[in-house]
């Protein structure tokens, strides 16, 4: 290995690192706010990539259909939930809200798909379908359990992840895709070469964490859901409604997460069941960082996608098999430095 | 005969019988549902009992797969001794697995065995001499006394043999010392660790014994299939043992055997109908399993099994014979029994507990009161090992205990109560309180799992009914802990505390929620542990409660001793009045 391909694999495993951190910083808000270890994010970034795929072909994408299909559920679940707690009156305002806002952007989608709109417009139509999805998720399949324990919601994850990429095959099809690079262009410095594509990533994702740094340190929303992470009840007393939180929890991590796929598109192919290993790669990282800690689930997530990128290079064969044994010593590092007598809840 | 032993005998004579009548395809079925049985049974217990979770089983599976395909024909070593070999490198793996994720929070395991299901599938397709993708061919038939299992309907005998050997063995082990101990890690180590289960410990062998029973099964699949190659060992299947263990549902042995069954034979019918009702190829069967699970955990969360197993005759209700467990031996003590010397607790910048000082003299009741907030249940939990010292030390016969584990402190000879009821609810009550007697035992997890406990088993139930009879609660023996009214609650958790014979005996709030004549009934139990030699330190609330029974009081404020002596003194004294009414 010389400096130049040393060099290339470095700006490789950083801008696949720069994604992955990206996902851990949703999956650590996820679990931060809810509990829930977020396993199906990975299904929703292979959603953004085919989604905009989708759009770049000038039809409908299967979002499309599927945004419909969960309303539909959504509103269902909302009347069942409002006959039982026998409170009819606010009934259609919430169908209104779960059925009606979903339908509007898919039908915003369907609409635009065969004009032809340039590029940013398609991602902000896939972002905004992709970003839907979250927040139906959790009402139907989270929030009747809210207070169950992380291990019940962490099956439920599982359960989700197998559906999502079922449905995945059914709407979106077997083949994979690739979506158009946003630069083109690259630049020297030095001896290296830098591309354009790459540095937008890295960009983006650092722009975001930036946003989400600000947003929980210095707003009064962020702090309100770092509130219901730490004590639902107690957060419920002041005020802080943790439906309320989830639903805003899911819904930006969903938009992380078509970010996520609107990014890895142009540079790896794209399947309905890819999304799996990309989030467990994130996963890595998020458990380096304990879960908890933002910084360092961005660093881990960085390292990951270095470790990716040389250990492709060295024995690609065996890269999912390095990239996924490393828990086992991040796990046995994390276990000799914390505290024994942690409580599961 | 009892009505279970007639189903029992009835089952095995179905299982006998099937294969001479039923026609081919239900044979493999059958034998694969034997094989998901063994799989599932291991997730019973990790994740219905022990409330831990694994998506890996598949990749144990593999282990043992793999290990005798490699063996039997690269080697020609023989199956059984592959076996032998599946075993170790199985217990190997699932002991490192396990002790760097079980003394972490609940959600580290299943994370981990996600990653470890698939890296252990992708090393199998990519190492060339266990064959790639492609995967080994030629794995030979077992044998059995002469006979060569080549045929599937032989092999069915085998499987089910094993299926209801490992059924038998962790039915029994529920059924024991360590199972109750099992049973307790749900509810949360704190209670498990407090009658000296290392909780840790056990998390790790409920672990390993998943893993094993995963390995045999992978074993056995290797000699039926007589091929291996990575599919079946993936992170999906990991997957669907999961939610056979949990549309099984927990709790009891045959809750495997139902999901199993659901799950392969709902698979079966799905794979074959979804694709030709959709006029399309793939695996939508997991759409259909996706949203099952969701909907099973959101209205029935204890699965479908309780259902099927509540038609089941009700277990027979041993008789209580035999003698009780011998009394643990004593260290006498001279001076004081327990020493509190200048014991200080900070979470972050608040002083819960101010170098606090006093000590325990044998045989006294000594009361340690206070309003809210003054510190006693920190110090309670400073004393019984659920928080760490800041600074100074608690000294018990003579011997520093404030770096020990809780677990380790009650093997020291000190037993507790909680402030909020930390009993089993679906456990009765005689098996509630023999867990408190698990440091008088010695029955580990293969005596138990053989039943060659028995003995021993008889003479801890002769203590705990004894211990039960002792508190005045003989006649809800076996009813559910969870039925009984609070205030017989508190007493069984007593009972529980007393079972395990200890010096000292630490309450925390006993008379908290219990009404009048309950209130009466526990001093005049207290009354008779006193006079039978027992030293209790009682944290209490209940200012009549605690003055008419103590020989002693500590009164605590702000995390400090405001005084301390007889209850009559500390009625009089003028700070402690200031303390409680507020300054005039």
């Amino acid at each position: 290995m010389d400096w130049s391909i040393a060099a290339l694999l470095t700006q490789d495993g950083i801008t696949n690192g720069a994604i992955y951190a990206l996902l851990a910083l949703a999956l650590v808000l996820v679990f931060a706010v809810t509990r829930v270890i977020f396993v199906p994010a990975g299904e929703l970034v292979a959603y953004g990539t085919l989604t905009l795929a989708g759009l770049q072909l000038g039809k409908p994408p299967g979002t499309v259909n599927l945004l419909v299909a969960m309303a539909i559920i959504a509103g269902a679940v909302e009347i069942y939930a409002g006959l039982r707690r026998g409170e009819i009156g606010t009934v259609p305002r919430r169908v209104a809200l779960w059925s009606g806002i979903p339908c509007a952007i898919a039908a915003l989608v369907w609409w635009c798909a065969p004009l032809a709109l340039p590029l940013p417009v398609q991602v902000a139509l896939t972002l905004a379908a992709v970003a839907a999805l979250g927040p139906l998720l959790y009402r139907i399949a989270y929030q009747p359990l809210a207070e169950a324990s992380v291990l019940v919601l962490l099956i439920v994850s599982v359960a989700l992840h197998f559906a999502l990429t079922g449905l995945g095959l059914w709407y979106f099809g077997a083949e994979g895709s690739r979506t158009p690079a946003f630069a083109s262009a690259s630049f020297q410095l030095g001896t290296v070469n830098i591309n354009a594509q790459s540095l937008l990533v890295v960009v983006t994702s650092a722009a975001f964490i930036g946003v989400l740094y600000l947003f929980f340190g210095r707003t009064l929303l962020g702090k309100a859901l770092h509130a219901t992470a730490v004590n639902r009840i107690g957060a419920r007393l002041v005020g802080i409604s943790p439906n309320f939180a989830g639903t805003l929890t899911f819904g930006v991590a969903a938009l992380m997460c078509a970010f996520c796929g609107v990014l890895i598109g142009p540079i790896t192919t794209i399947y309905y069941d890819s999304g799996f290993l990309v989030s467990l790669k994130g996963f890595v990282g998020a458990i380096i960082g304990g879960l908890v800690s933002y910084p360092l689930a961005a660093a881990g997530a960085l390292l990951v996608g270095l470790l990716e990128s040389f250990s492709s290079f060295w024995a690609s064969a065996f890269k999912e098999v390095i990239v996924f044994t490393l828990i086992i010593p991040v796990l046995l590092w994390r276990s000799l430095t914390t505290h024994h007598h942690e409580e599961d809840e | 005969m009892t009505r279970s032993s007639v189903l029992n005998a009835l089952l095995v004579i179905a299982l006998a019988a099937a294969p001479l009548v039923a026609p081919q395809f239900w044979i493999t079925l059958g034998n694969y549902i034997g094989l998901y049985s063994i799989v599932t049974l291991g997730l019973v217990l990790l994740t219905g009992v022990a409330g831990q979770t694994s998506f890996g089983q598949a990749a144990f599976v593999g282990l043992g797969g793999y290990t005798t395909a490699y063996l039997t024909t690269r080697f020609g070593t023989s199956p059984w001794l592959a076996l032998a070999v599946g075993i170790a490198i199985t217990a190997a793996v699932a002991l490192t697995l396990g002790f760097i994720t079980l003394r972490m929070k609940g959600h580290y395991l299943p994370l981990a065995t996600i990653a470890w299901g698939i890296s252990l599938y992708f090393l199998f397709g990519n190492l060339e001499f266990l064959g790639g993708h492609t995967g080994m061919t030629g794995i030979p038939a077992l044998g059995l006394f002469g006979f060569e299992l080549r045929d599937e309907r032989r092999y069915f005998y085998l499987i089910w043999t094993i299926a209801l050997a490992t059924l038998w063995a962790t039915d029994n082990l529920l059924d024991s010392r360590p199972g109750r101990a099992i049973r307790a890690l749900k509810s949360g180590l704190e209670m498990a660790e407090a009658f000296g289960v290392n909780g840790a410990r056990l998390k790790i062998i409920a672990f390993v014994y998943a893993a094993l029973l995963a390995c045999v099964s992978g074993w056995l699949y290797a000699h039926l299939q007589r091929f291996v190659n990575p599919t079946p060992f993936g992170i999906n299947q990991g997957i669907e043992y999961l939610f056979m263990a949990v549309v099984g549902g927990a709790g009891n042995v045959w809750g495997a055997v139902i999901g199993a069954t659901l799950i392969t034979l709902l698979k079966e019918a799905l794979q074959d109908t979804l694709p030709r009702l959709l006029g399309r190829a793939g695996n939508f069967e997991t759409v259909v399993f996706g949203i099952l699970m969701v909907v099973l955990l959101q209205f029935a969360r204890e699965g479908v099994g309780p259902w099927l197993t509540r038609l089941l005759p009700a277990r027979r209700r041993a008789k209580i014979t035999g003698m009780p467990l011998a009394a643990r031996e004593r260290i006498a003590a001279a001076g004081p029994l327990l020493e509190v010397r200048r014991a200080r607790k900070q979470f972050d910048g608040l002083v819960a507990v101010n170098d606090l000082s006093f000590e325990i003299r044998p045989g006294e009741i000594l009361g340690l009161i206070g309003p809210n907030g003054a510190g006693k249940s920190t110090t309670f939990g400073l004393i019984s090992g659920a928080l760490s010292l800041t600074s100074g030390s608690v000294v018990f016969c003579g011997q520093a205990i404030d770096r020990l584990e809780p677990y380790e402190i009650a093997r020291r000879g000190i037993g507790r109560t909680f402030q909020h009821v930390k009993l089993i609810a679906s456990m009765n009550v005689l098996d509630n309180v023999a867990l408190g007697s698990y440091l008088r035992g010695e029955a580990g997890v293969v005596r138990a799992a053989l039943r060659i406990d028995r003995a021993e088993e008889l003479r801890t139930r002769a203590t705990a009914a004894q211990t039960i009879a002792r508190v005045g609660l003989a006649d809800r023996m076996f009813d559910a802990a969870g039925s009984l009214p609070l205030g017989q609650q508190r007493i069984a958790e007593i009972a529980r505390a007393l079972a395990a014979d200890p010096v000292l005996l630490l309450l925390d709030e006993p008379a908290a929620g219990l009404r009048y004549r309950e209130k009466q009934q526990l001093r005049e139990l207290l009354r008779s542990l006193k006079n039978e030699g027992m030293t209790i330190l009682l944290v209490e609330h209940d200012m009549d409660f605690v003055m008419g029974i103590t020989d002693r009081v500590v009164v605590m404020d702000f995390g400090e001793k405001l005084a301390e002596g007889a209850p009559a003194e500390i009625q009089r004294n003028p700070v402690v009045v200031e303390a409680y009414l507020g300054g005039v």
